[in-house]
């Protein structure tokens, strides 16, 4: 146990440590469904060593040197979703190939708490540092592996990205409109997603260590996390045997389970301008229809529920004349106003640095990169009263904490990192 | 299903959580590792007890699949806050808790002086309560945090204005943008919020004092939209969404095909590598399509490859139209075998790609049922299918009970 107080020395105030200070993570995580865990961790306060591999450069975790770069630079360093995911952490770089780095591996296990990683299944076990290798080492350790498909079953040598666990695992279906493909999300929600999961798991099992001594692996199979994102449609299958594969479906634009009517996405003034508006009850019909102010929406058929879901794709067209001639902003202002829950589709532009809420909030932090001076960051969206989060640092340039980690913890000599260095060791 | 025998992750941790769908997540991750959720309904039941759809179909606060879901392995007690009795129970639950979980409206905890100001942190105390708890660990999940607004909202507003419905749609930008399925908008929250809370819970076991956790649905979202959000910080470029792929700041090419019979495969990355191009060129002749397969000639070209550089496609004519081989050879299969069989024979041949499956389909799939991925919960003697644990520990399980009746638990308010 380090002492509970300790921050990383990238740690913006060490008289206000993180919520984790003292927790040491070992680091193989990459991507985003690994680093993004590892990377709300680090800040929190733990101290989080990413470990990278010199001879590629780190490019193992291909963000580092793709695009969206950061600003006008480019290469291993200019990655912008590297550099957000990795923010607040210490990077070295290990050789594994060579025995003098698995030694160094070891000796840096030996004062962790916690080794993660999202290698394919296996990866690490063939370098050597299975978790069997690593109890070996510190009996106590708490292990944390996340892939795709798990770590066995007849997939587990299936490789997986973000979409590619949202296809599986029935997200992707359930997200789109009758008679098109599936729309699924338009992103890696589920590397998001993973790193949440990731990162529960990572705490929870180190709290029961902290209470109990006992360490243990934590086998993360992102597809299975994201198998428990629709329950309600789980069990509609195995209570009801309705499939969520039927005609009509999905439409996730509509509201079916609650059911609401009217429920949905409308077009407003201007071009790839939308507006969302949900109607939760009767009662928001009443003021959604005050508030409309027209004459189709007094119409008594609409007063209840049932009649709204019967017509709903007339109510839908009605509301869509509406809508075309407003603004989104004024749609849902008017809407919220009146106690309906609105809301325009915000653009990136709109919501990030036009939308005061997340501005005011903290969201958007300005980090310290070592090499590139200060970067964009996400922040996190929730706030501890006594130990809040902080970000002091951008994303570590390749092998930038090696003397700290190897000299001041690990009690290597200048002289001997420097010839580890050359060596090609780190 | 008996109770577990190994010990649970959050043996001990009591946890109060006040009913909501936005919270309910939360306490659910939270219970099914082992620790006490006892969960506070009003008289006359949570809302989510009247969402659908129901067990057989009939409307019933008992027979609620979301109530189901979202509620497992909790205990359930009926307090009625407004009332001077409620408040007292809740004050008492409060003092014996580790933590709150809550995603009242704001202010109305505070107007009823049960809020983190009067039960928790270690001010002087006032209004009901008995006694502060200053181990006490206050989650409050609300639209932007307790500094406000909270207009109404809901999962699809959250998603909305949050900024992952932007990146979600199709090429056809006349089509609306798409919601997300799943309530993922309400789930954010609650995810953070287990984190954030996980964190306090380390902190205490030094400090010994709990603290106030402020968690914003909005700012959750806004926290979970990947390229949109990467591409303005560093590129002040805006993404736009694009059929069942990433959305990005040009059209980029399809990735998802219909197969044979009907169903759809995410086609992941197609060959890139020299051994890539060998293993699918083996493959299709491995099921009688060489002859048929217009692209073998420029798959053998790719053997020679040791990496495609797609991103310099432009600089190598000869790479593009290999490149493209791989593509066309994938789709050329999708036109013969069902998505299940091009899935599998892909992966096989180290080829990242995903069927996209319905929810009930992944449960039934041999794979995660090898995992026990999909679990059986005892419903008072029948045995109803949940899917299971979201991650596994070796030495602490995930295991799950049933969700309680209304007040199924009323008699922990007599301790």
């Amino acid at each position: 146990m380090i002492d509970p107080d300790h921050c990383p020395p990238n740690w913006p105030n060490p008289d206000e440590p993180g919520a984790l200070a003292g927790i040491r993570i070992c680091d193989f995580t990459g991507q985003l469904a690994g680093a993004g865990a590892t990377k709300i961790l680090a800040a929190l306060g733990a101290e989080v060593i990413r470990i990278e591999d010199p001879t590629n450069q780190g490019r193992w975790d291909i963000l580092r040197g793709t695009q969206p770069f950061i600003g006008e630079h480019r290469g291993i360093e200019a990655g912008g979703s590297f550099n957000n995911h990795n923010a607040a952490k210490l990077g070295i770089t290990l050789n594994l190939r060579d025995d003098r780095a698995k030694e160094l591996l070891a000796e840096l296990i030996a004062v962790s708490d916690a080794v993660t990683e999202n290698f394919a299944a296996g990866v690490l076990e063939r370098l050597g540092f299975g978790y069997e290798a690593q109890r070996a080492i510190k009996p106590d350790i708490v292990y944390v592996s996340n892939c795709g498909f798990g770590a066995d079953g007849p997939y587990a040598s299936f490789r997986s990205w973000g979409p590619i666990a949202q296809a599986v695992s029935g997200l992707t279906f359930q997200s789109g409109l009758p008679d098109l493909p599936p729309a699924g999300w338009g992103y890696s929600f589920m590397d998001h997603t993973g790193a949440y999961y990731m990162a529960m798991a990572i705490l929870m099992a180190l709290y029961h260590r902290r209470r109990t001594g006992e360490g243990q692996w934590v086998d993360l199979a992102c597809i299975e996390a994201a198998g428990t994102l629709h329950g309600a449609a789980s069990l509609d299958f195995t209570v009801n045997g309705r499939p969520a594969r039927r005609d009509g479906m999905p439409n996730s634009n509509r509201s079916r389970s609650p059911a609401m009517a009217p429920h949905g996405v409308w077009a407003c003034r201007g071009t790839d301008e939308w507006v969302a508006i949900a109607v939760r009850d009767d009662d928001d019909w009443q003021r959604f229809a005050a508030a409309v102010d027209e004459p189709w929406a007094t119409d008594e058929r609409w007063d209840r529920l049932a009649g709204r879901l019967a017509e709903e794709d007339r109510l839908e067209h009605l509301i869509g004349e509406w809508t075309e001639r407003r603004g989104k902003a004024e749609v849902a202002e008017q809407l919220v106003s009146a106690g309906v829950p609105a809301a325009p589709v915000l653009r990136p532009s709109e919501r990030i640095d036009g939308d005061p809420r997340t501005s005011d909030w903290g969201m958007w932090v300005t980090a310290p990169h070592s090499a590139l001076g200060d970067t964009r960051v996400e922040g996190l969206p929730m706030r501890l009263s006594e130990n809040d989060w902080a970000i002091g640092r951008a994303a570590p340039c390749l092998g930038e904490d090696n003397h700290y980690v190897l000299g001041e913890l690990l009690g290597h000599s200048a002289d001997e990192i420097a010839e580890l260095a050359a060596a090609g060791v780190i | 299903m008996s109770a577990p025998t190994a010990t649970r992750a959050l043996d001990g941790l009591r946890v109060i959580e006040l009913t909501s769908e936005r919270c309910a997540l939360a306490g659910k991750l939270l219970a099914d590792m082992g620790a006490d959720v006892i969960v506070v309904e009003p008289p006359a039941g949570s809302p989510m007890r009247a969402y659908e759809p129901f067990a057989g179909d009939r409307p019933d606060p008992e027979g609620a699949l979301w109530w189901w879901h979202y509620n497992t392995s909790k205990r359930s007690v009926v307090v009625d806050l407004d009332s001077a009795q409620g408040a007292d129970d809740f004050c008492r639950l409060a003092s014996t808790a580790d933590a709150v979980i809550e995603a009242e409206p704001l202010g109305r905890l505070d107007s009823l002086g049960l809020d983190w100001n009067q039960l928790g942190g270690t001010g002087d105390a006032t209004g009901a309560a008995p006694a502060r708890n200053d181990r006490l660990i206050w989650v409050s999940i609300t639209h932007n945090g307790r500094n406000g607004p909270d207009p109404p909202a809901t999962d699809l507003t959250v998603l909305a204005e949050g900024g992952p419905m932007w990146s979600c749609g199709y090429d056809d930008h006349s089509i609306p943008p798409v919601r997300g399925g799943g309530n993922q908008g309400l789930h954010m929250g609650s995810q953070y919020a287990v984190i954030a809370l996980m964190a306090a819970l380390m902190r205490r076991e030094h400090s010994g004092r709990g603290q106030l956790i402020d968690v914003s649905m909005l700012a959750a979202a806004n926290a979970t939209c990947e390229f949109a959000t990467y591409f303005w910080l560093n590129q002040q470029i805006e993404v736009q969404r694009q059929t069942g792929r990433h959305a990005l700041p040009q059209i980029s090419e399809p990735t998802q095909v219909q197969c044979a019979d009907g169903r759809w495969l995410n086609t992941g990355v197609p060959p890139r590598r020299g051994p890539e191009f060998a293993a699918l060129a083996k493959w299709v002749a491995e099921i009688g399509l060489f002859d048929e397969c217009p692209y073998t000639e420029l798959l053998a070209l790719g053997e020679s490859y040791e990496l495609i550089d797609i991103l310099h496609l432009d600089a190598d004519p000869l790479a593009a139209e290999v490149f493209g081989a791989g593509r066309d050879t994938v789709n050329f299969l999708a036109e013969r075998l069902g998505a299940y069989e091009l899935f599998v024979g892909l992966q096989r041949i180290g080829l990242a790609c995903g069927i996209v499956y319905s929810p009930e389909e992944m449960l039934t799939d041999s794979h995660f049922e090898a995992r026990r991925f999909a679990v059986e919960i005892d419903h008072d003697g029948a045995a109803v299918t949940y899917p299971g644990a979201p991650f596994k520990f070796s030495a602490t399980p995930w295991h799950a009970t049933r969700a309680p009746r209304l007040g199924e638990h009323q008699e922990l308010l007599a301790d």
